[in-house]
Protein backbone atom coordinates (compact mmCIF):
# COMPACT_ATOMS: atom_id res chain seq x y z
CA UNK A 1 0.00 0.00 0.00
CA UNK A 2 1.05 3.56 -0.91
CA UNK A 3 2.11 5.73 1.94
CA UNK A 4 0.29 9.19 1.65
CA UNK A 5 2.79 11.05 3.78
CA UNK A 6 5.83 9.47 1.67
CA UNK A 7 4.59 10.43 -2.11
CA UNK A 8 7.35 11.11 -4.31
CA UNK A 9 6.98 13.96 -6.52
CA UNK A 10 6.26 12.47 -9.42
CA UNK A 11 3.02 10.80 -7.90
CA UNK A 12 1.79 14.08 -6.43
CA UNK A 13 2.13 15.69 -9.78
CA UNK A 14 0.38 12.99 -11.49
CA UNK A 15 -2.42 12.95 -8.71
CA UNK A 16 -2.87 16.79 -9.21
CA UNK A 17 -3.14 16.22 -12.91
CA UNK A 18 -6.18 13.82 -12.02
CA UNK A 19 -7.39 16.62 -10.10
CA UNK A 20 -6.98 19.17 -13.11
CA UNK A 21 -8.52 16.38 -15.82
CA UNK A 22 -11.80 15.59 -13.52
CA UNK A 23 -11.91 19.77 -12.42
CA UNK A 24 -11.51 20.82 -15.64
CA UNK A 25 -14.44 18.57 -17.44
CA UNK A 26 -16.80 19.48 -14.20
CA UNK A 27 -16.49 23.23 -14.60
CA UNK A 28 -17.22 23.14 -18.48
CA UNK A 29 -20.43 21.31 -17.26
CA UNK A 30 -21.28 24.10 -14.58
CA UNK A 31 -19.94 26.97 -17.10
CA UNK A 32 -22.88 25.01 -19.65
CA UNK A 33 -25.56 24.96 -16.84
CA UNK A 34 -25.31 28.20 -15.30
CA UNK A 35 -24.34 29.94 -18.40
CA UNK A 36 -21.34 32.11 -17.16
CA UNK A 37 -17.75 31.37 -17.88
CA UNK A 38 -16.56 29.43 -15.05
CA UNK A 39 -12.61 29.71 -14.66
CA UNK A 40 -10.50 27.10 -12.25
CA UNK A 41 -7.29 27.27 -10.28
CA UNK A 42 -4.48 24.68 -10.67
CA UNK A 43 -5.22 22.03 -8.36
CA UNK A 44 -3.74 22.01 -4.93
CA UNK A 45 -3.01 18.48 -3.26
CA UNK A 46 -2.72 18.50 0.43
CA UNK A 47 -1.93 16.21 2.83
CA UNK A 48 -2.97 16.74 6.72
CA UNK A 49 -4.63 15.53 9.74
CA UNK A 50 -7.75 15.54 10.95
CA UNK A 51 -7.74 18.65 13.16
CA UNK A 52 -6.13 21.03 10.08
CA UNK A 53 -8.71 20.43 7.66
CA UNK A 54 -11.15 22.87 8.14
CA UNK A 55 -8.61 25.54 8.63
CA UNK A 56 -7.74 25.23 4.89
CA UNK A 57 -11.37 25.56 3.80
CA UNK A 58 -12.62 28.68 5.42
CA UNK A 59 -12.47 27.78 9.01
CA UNK A 60 -14.95 25.44 11.00
CA UNK A 61 -17.28 27.85 11.28
CA UNK A 62 -18.03 29.15 7.67
CA UNK A 63 -21.55 28.41 6.32
CA UNK A 64 -21.72 26.15 2.82
CA UNK A 65 -23.83 24.48 1.21
CA UNK A 66 -22.10 20.63 0.69
CA UNK A 67 -22.92 18.15 -1.65
CA UNK A 68 -20.93 15.09 -1.03
CA UNK A 69 -20.30 11.87 -2.59
CA UNK A 70 -19.46 8.85 -1.90
CA UNK A 71 -17.28 6.96 -4.30
CA UNK A 72 -17.54 2.54 -4.33
CA UNK A 73 -15.78 0.62 -6.89
CA UNK A 74 -12.13 0.54 -7.33
CA UNK A 75 -10.84 3.61 -6.20
CA UNK A 76 -13.11 4.49 -3.03
CA UNK A 77 -13.30 8.28 -1.94
CA UNK A 78 -15.13 10.84 -1.38
CA UNK A 79 -15.78 13.87 -3.75
CA UNK A 80 -17.14 16.95 -2.21
CA UNK A 81 -18.14 20.46 -3.46
CA UNK A 82 -18.56 23.43 -1.36
CA UNK A 83 -20.20 26.53 -2.17
CA UNK A 84 -20.50 29.38 0.11
CA UNK A 85 -24.46 29.69 0.85
CA UNK A 86 -25.14 32.94 -0.96
CA UNK A 87 -23.27 31.74 -4.17
CA UNK A 88 -25.40 28.47 -3.74
CA UNK A 89 -28.51 31.36 -3.77
CA UNK A 90 -27.86 32.50 -6.61
CA UNK A 91 -26.74 29.39 -8.85
CA UNK A 92 -30.23 27.87 -7.52
CA UNK A 93 -31.86 31.04 -8.78
CA UNK A 94 -30.04 31.18 -12.27
CA UNK A 95 -31.15 27.52 -12.73
CA UNK A 96 -34.71 27.88 -11.54
CA UNK A 97 -35.02 30.69 -13.48
CA UNK A 98 -35.99 32.98 -10.60
CA UNK A 99 -34.38 35.75 -8.54
CA UNK A 100 -32.20 34.99 -5.53
CA UNK A 101 -34.75 34.04 -2.27
CA UNK A 102 -34.10 35.60 0.45
CA UNK A 103 -31.07 35.03 2.69
CA UNK A 104 -32.72 34.69 6.35
CA UNK A 105 -35.27 31.81 4.76
CA UNK A 106 -33.85 28.24 4.77
CA UNK A 107 -33.49 26.05 1.54
CA UNK A 108 -36.94 25.50 -0.23
CA UNK A 109 -37.69 21.97 -1.96
CA UNK A 110 -36.84 22.94 -5.77
CA UNK A 111 -33.26 25.20 -4.51
CA UNK A 112 -32.37 21.71 -2.88
CA UNK A 113 -33.23 19.85 -5.88
CA UNK A 114 -31.25 21.93 -8.14
CA UNK A 115 -28.38 22.41 -6.17
CA UNK A 116 -28.42 18.25 -5.73
CA UNK A 117 -28.43 18.12 -9.72
CA UNK A 118 -26.10 20.27 -10.59
CA UNK A 119 -23.54 18.54 -7.81
CA UNK A 120 -24.84 15.11 -9.63
CA UNK A 121 -23.34 16.78 -12.88
CA UNK A 122 -20.44 17.95 -11.88
CA UNK A 123 -19.43 14.67 -10.10
CA UNK A 124 -20.71 12.61 -13.32
CA UNK A 125 -18.48 15.20 -15.30
CA UNK A 126 -15.33 14.59 -13.05
CA UNK A 127 -15.46 10.97 -12.83
CA UNK A 128 -15.86 10.81 -16.38
CA UNK A 129 -13.01 12.55 -16.80
CA UNK A 130 -11.36 10.08 -14.28
CA UNK A 131 -12.43 7.32 -16.20
CA UNK A 132 -11.11 8.48 -18.96
CA UNK A 133 -7.98 9.12 -18.06
CA UNK A 134 -7.52 6.06 -15.58
CA UNK A 135 -9.41 3.79 -16.93
CA UNK A 136 -10.62 2.98 -13.39
CA UNK A 137 -13.99 2.43 -13.51
CA UNK A 138 -15.72 5.06 -10.59
CA UNK A 139 -18.52 4.58 -8.88
CA UNK A 140 -20.52 7.40 -7.37
CA UNK A 141 -23.67 6.92 -4.86
CA UNK A 142 -26.48 9.30 -4.44
CA UNK A 143 -25.57 12.53 -3.54
CA UNK A 144 -26.51 14.02 -0.17
CA UNK A 145 -27.14 17.90 0.12
CA UNK A 146 -26.21 19.62 3.68
CA UNK A 147 -26.51 23.61 4.22
CA UNK A 148 -24.23 24.06 7.87
CA UNK A 149 -21.17 24.97 9.21
CA UNK A 150 -17.82 23.50 7.36
CA UNK A 151 -16.89 21.59 10.48
CA UNK A 152 -19.72 19.77 10.95
CA UNK A 153 -19.97 18.62 7.45
CA UNK A 154 -16.41 17.61 7.48
CA UNK A 155 -16.84 15.24 10.89
CA UNK A 156 -19.38 13.38 8.53
CA UNK A 157 -17.63 13.23 5.64
CA UNK A 158 -14.48 12.52 6.98
CA UNK A 159 -15.86 9.23 8.57
CA UNK A 160 -14.86 6.48 6.39
CA UNK A 161 -11.24 7.94 6.39
CA UNK A 162 -10.91 8.22 9.86
CA UNK A 163 -11.29 4.47 10.03
CA UNK A 164 -7.70 3.92 8.11
CA UNK A 165 -5.61 6.70 8.77
CA UNK A 166 -4.60 9.91 11.00
CA UNK A 167 -4.10 11.59 7.58
CA UNK A 168 -6.37 12.48 4.78
CA UNK A 169 -5.28 13.33 1.08
CA UNK A 170 -7.06 15.94 -0.75
CA UNK A 171 -6.99 17.61 -4.12
CA UNK A 172 -8.67 20.55 -4.28
CA UNK A 173 -9.92 23.20 -7.14
CA UNK A 174 -11.37 26.37 -6.87
CA UNK A 175 -13.84 27.78 -9.41
CA UNK A 176 -14.48 31.33 -9.94
CA UNK A 177 -16.37 33.49 -11.85
CA UNK A 178 -14.39 35.98 -14.61
CA UNK A 179 -12.86 38.53 -12.15
CA UNK A 180 -11.53 36.22 -9.87
CA UNK A 181 -14.75 36.06 -7.50
CA UNK A 182 -14.58 32.86 -5.86
CA UNK A 183 -17.86 30.23 -6.47
CA UNK A 184 -16.74 27.50 -4.61
CA UNK A 185 -14.53 24.57 -4.09
CA UNK A 186 -14.61 20.99 -5.60
CA UNK A 187 -12.51 18.44 -2.76
CA UNK A 188 -11.30 15.03 -4.33
CA UNK A 189 -10.28 12.42 -1.21
CA UNK A 190 -8.96 9.39 -2.43
CA UNK A 191 -8.91 6.43 -0.04
CA UNK A 192 -5.23 4.76 0.45
CA UNK A 193 -6.68 1.69 -1.50
CA UNK A 194 -8.13 4.49 -4.22
CA UNK A 195 -4.51 5.79 -4.53
CA UNK A 196 -2.44 2.88 -5.12
CA UNK A 197 -5.13 1.63 -7.88
CA UNK A 198 -4.98 5.76 -9.21
CA UNK A 199 -0.91 5.52 -9.22
CA UNK A 200 -0.99 2.03 -10.60
CA UNK A 201 -2.84 3.29 -13.59
CA UNK A 202 -0.88 5.89 -14.30
CA UNK A 203 2.30 3.70 -14.03
CA UNK A 204 3.74 5.98 -11.23
CA UNK A 205 3.68 3.32 -7.96
CA UNK A 206 7.24 3.71 -7.00
CA UNK B 1 -9.12 35.29 20.35
CA UNK B 2 -8.44 36.28 23.49
CA UNK B 3 -5.32 33.87 25.41
CA UNK B 4 -8.14 32.51 27.63
CA UNK B 5 -9.56 30.78 24.89
CA UNK B 6 -8.41 27.82 24.04
CA UNK B 7 -9.96 25.93 20.25
CA UNK B 8 -10.68 22.19 20.21
CA UNK B 9 -10.08 21.17 16.39
CA UNK B 10 -11.39 17.82 15.55
CA UNK B 11 -10.15 14.57 16.78
CA UNK B 12 -7.90 16.80 19.34
CA UNK B 13 -8.69 16.85 23.56
CA UNK B 14 -7.49 19.67 25.87
CA UNK B 15 -7.47 19.97 29.32
CA UNK B 16 -7.66 23.44 31.54
CA UNK B 17 -7.80 25.68 34.81
CA UNK B 18 -10.10 28.36 34.54
CA UNK B 19 -10.66 30.72 33.80
CA UNK B 20 -9.86 29.07 30.24
CA UNK B 21 -12.49 28.88 28.05
CA UNK B 22 -12.64 25.29 25.71
CA UNK B 23 -14.69 26.19 22.73
CA UNK B 24 -15.10 23.34 19.71
CA UNK B 25 -16.35 24.68 16.67
CA UNK B 26 -18.86 23.34 13.90
CA UNK B 27 -19.71 19.65 15.68
CA UNK B 28 -21.76 17.65 13.42
CA UNK B 29 -22.14 13.89 13.65
CA UNK B 30 -18.76 14.56 15.89
CA UNK B 31 -19.14 14.71 19.98
CA UNK B 32 -17.93 17.06 22.02
CA UNK B 33 -17.31 15.75 25.29
CA UNK B 34 -17.32 18.10 28.27
CA UNK B 35 -15.72 16.85 31.67
CA UNK B 36 -15.87 19.25 34.71
CA UNK B 37 -14.23 19.08 37.89
CA UNK B 38 -16.44 21.72 39.99
CA UNK B 39 -14.47 22.18 43.47
CA UNK B 40 -11.00 22.49 41.43
CA UNK B 41 -12.23 24.23 38.56
CA UNK B 42 -10.94 22.41 36.11
CA UNK B 43 -12.32 21.44 32.65
CA UNK B 44 -11.62 18.94 29.50
CA UNK B 45 -13.24 19.15 26.55
CA UNK B 46 -12.47 16.05 23.15
CA UNK B 47 -14.25 16.61 20.02
CA UNK B 48 -14.28 13.10 18.49
CA UNK B 49 -15.28 12.12 15.05
CA UNK B 50 -15.23 7.75 15.67
CA UNK B 51 -16.68 5.46 18.42
CA UNK B 52 -14.57 2.84 18.77
CA UNK B 53 -10.89 2.16 18.14
CA UNK B 54 -10.52 -1.27 17.92
CA UNK B 55 -12.73 -1.36 14.81
CA UNK B 56 -10.10 0.92 13.06
CA UNK B 57 -6.65 0.58 11.36
CA UNK B 58 -4.06 1.04 13.83
CA UNK B 59 -4.25 4.82 15.10
CA UNK B 60 -1.97 6.80 16.87
CA UNK B 61 -4.43 9.57 17.50
CA UNK B 62 -5.86 8.78 20.76
CA UNK B 63 -8.37 12.40 20.06
CA UNK B 64 -10.54 10.97 17.08
CA UNK B 65 -12.02 8.36 18.82
CA UNK B 66 -14.77 8.23 21.77
CA UNK B 67 -12.95 4.90 23.69
CA UNK B 68 -9.78 6.59 23.52
CA UNK B 69 -10.04 9.83 24.49
CA UNK B 70 -12.02 9.67 27.30
CA UNK B 71 -9.45 8.03 29.37
CA UNK B 72 -6.81 10.38 27.94
CA UNK B 73 -8.95 13.26 28.74
CA UNK B 74 -9.10 12.42 32.30
CA UNK B 75 -5.84 11.67 32.68
CA UNK B 76 -4.49 15.26 31.41
CA UNK B 77 -7.24 16.72 33.87
CA UNK B 78 -5.58 14.73 36.86
CA UNK B 79 -2.17 16.46 35.86
CA UNK B 80 -4.01 19.54 36.31
CA UNK B 81 -5.18 18.48 39.74
CA UNK B 82 -8.69 17.18 38.96
CA UNK B 83 -10.29 14.50 40.77
CA UNK B 84 -11.62 12.40 38.92
CA UNK B 85 -14.36 11.07 41.73
CA UNK B 86 -15.66 14.95 41.14
CA UNK B 87 -16.25 14.81 37.44
CA UNK B 88 -19.54 15.25 35.38
CA UNK B 89 -19.88 15.20 32.00
CA UNK B 90 -22.07 17.29 29.49
CA UNK B 91 -22.16 16.44 26.20
CA UNK B 92 -22.68 17.97 22.50
CA UNK B 93 -23.46 17.18 19.04
CA UNK B 94 -23.76 13.34 17.42
CA UNK B 95 -26.29 14.69 14.37
CA UNK B 96 -26.50 13.23 11.40
CA UNK B 97 -25.90 15.87 8.90
CA UNK B 98 -26.48 14.00 5.72
CA UNK B 99 -29.97 12.52 5.31
CA UNK B 100 -29.28 8.93 3.17
CA UNK B 101 -32.77 7.29 2.02
CA UNK B 102 -31.61 3.87 3.54
CA UNK B 103 -28.91 4.27 6.19
CA UNK B 104 -27.89 1.62 7.52
CA UNK B 105 -27.04 1.90 11.51
CA UNK B 106 -23.59 1.93 10.73
CA UNK B 107 -23.86 5.07 8.53
CA UNK B 108 -25.69 6.36 11.56
CA UNK B 109 -22.56 7.52 12.90
CA UNK B 110 -23.43 10.42 15.46
CA UNK B 111 -26.28 7.81 16.76
CA UNK B 112 -23.24 5.42 17.46
CA UNK B 113 -20.71 8.40 18.92
CA UNK B 114 -23.27 9.62 20.97
CA UNK B 115 -23.98 5.89 22.56
CA UNK B 116 -20.24 5.10 22.50
CA UNK B 117 -19.84 8.26 24.80
CA UNK B 118 -22.45 7.22 27.50
CA UNK B 119 -21.20 4.25 27.97
CA UNK B 120 -17.91 4.79 28.22
CA UNK B 121 -18.68 7.38 30.80
CA UNK B 122 -20.84 4.61 32.72
CA UNK B 123 -17.82 2.82 32.69
CA UNK B 124 -15.66 5.63 33.74
CA UNK B 125 -18.57 6.14 36.63
CA UNK B 126 -18.70 9.57 35.50
CA UNK B 127 -22.38 11.26 35.24
CA UNK B 128 -23.83 12.76 32.53
CA UNK B 129 -25.73 15.78 33.79
CA UNK B 130 -26.72 17.26 30.26
CA UNK B 131 -27.54 16.51 27.02
CA UNK B 132 -27.83 18.20 23.26
CA UNK B 133 -27.33 15.46 21.36
CA UNK B 134 -28.81 14.08 17.54
CA UNK B 135 -30.96 16.14 15.28
CA UNK B 136 -29.71 17.12 12.17
CA UNK B 137 -27.35 20.09 12.50
CA UNK B 138 -24.51 21.22 13.44
CA UNK B 139 -23.58 23.05 17.11
CA UNK B 140 -20.31 24.51 17.82
CA UNK B 141 -20.01 25.13 21.88
CA UNK B 142 -18.24 26.96 24.67
CA UNK B 143 -17.58 25.84 28.01
CA UNK B 144 -16.59 27.83 31.01
CA UNK B 145 -14.10 26.25 33.20
CA UNK B 146 -15.27 29.46 35.99
CA UNK B 147 -18.77 27.81 36.53
CA UNK B 148 -18.95 24.66 33.85
CA UNK B 149 -21.43 26.17 32.09
CA UNK B 150 -22.10 25.21 28.33
CA UNK B 151 -23.13 27.58 25.27
CA UNK B 152 -24.37 25.78 22.49
CA UNK B 153 -24.71 28.18 19.17
CA UNK B 154 -26.21 26.79 15.82
CA UNK B 155 -26.99 28.30 12.44
CA UNK B 156 -30.96 28.06 12.29
CA UNK B 157 -31.62 26.80 15.85
CA UNK B 158 -30.53 29.25 18.13
CA UNK B 159 -28.55 29.52 21.46
CA UNK B 160 -29.06 27.36 24.42
CA UNK B 161 -26.85 27.18 27.83
CA UNK B 162 -26.71 24.14 29.88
Amino acid sequence: MVDMLNLNNLQLDALKEVGNIGAGNAATALSKMIKTRIEMSVPDIMILPFSRIAATIGGPDAHVTAIYYTIKGQAPGTLLFLIPVIDARKIAGVLLNKGVSDDQLPFDEMECSAIRELGNIMAGSFLNALNMFTSIHFVPTVPALCIDMVGAILGSVLTNLGMVSDYVLFIKTEFKYQGNHALGNLYFLPEAEALQVILNSLGVNN
Amino acid sequence: MSKNRLNIDIAEYKAARHPTELVAIGLGSCVGICLYDPVARIGGLAHVMLPDSTQATLSNNKGKFVDTAIPALIAEMSKLGADRSRLVAKIVGGAEMFNFANASDFMRIGKRNVEATIAALKTEKIPVIAQDTGKNYGRSIRFCTNDGKLYIKSINHGEKIM
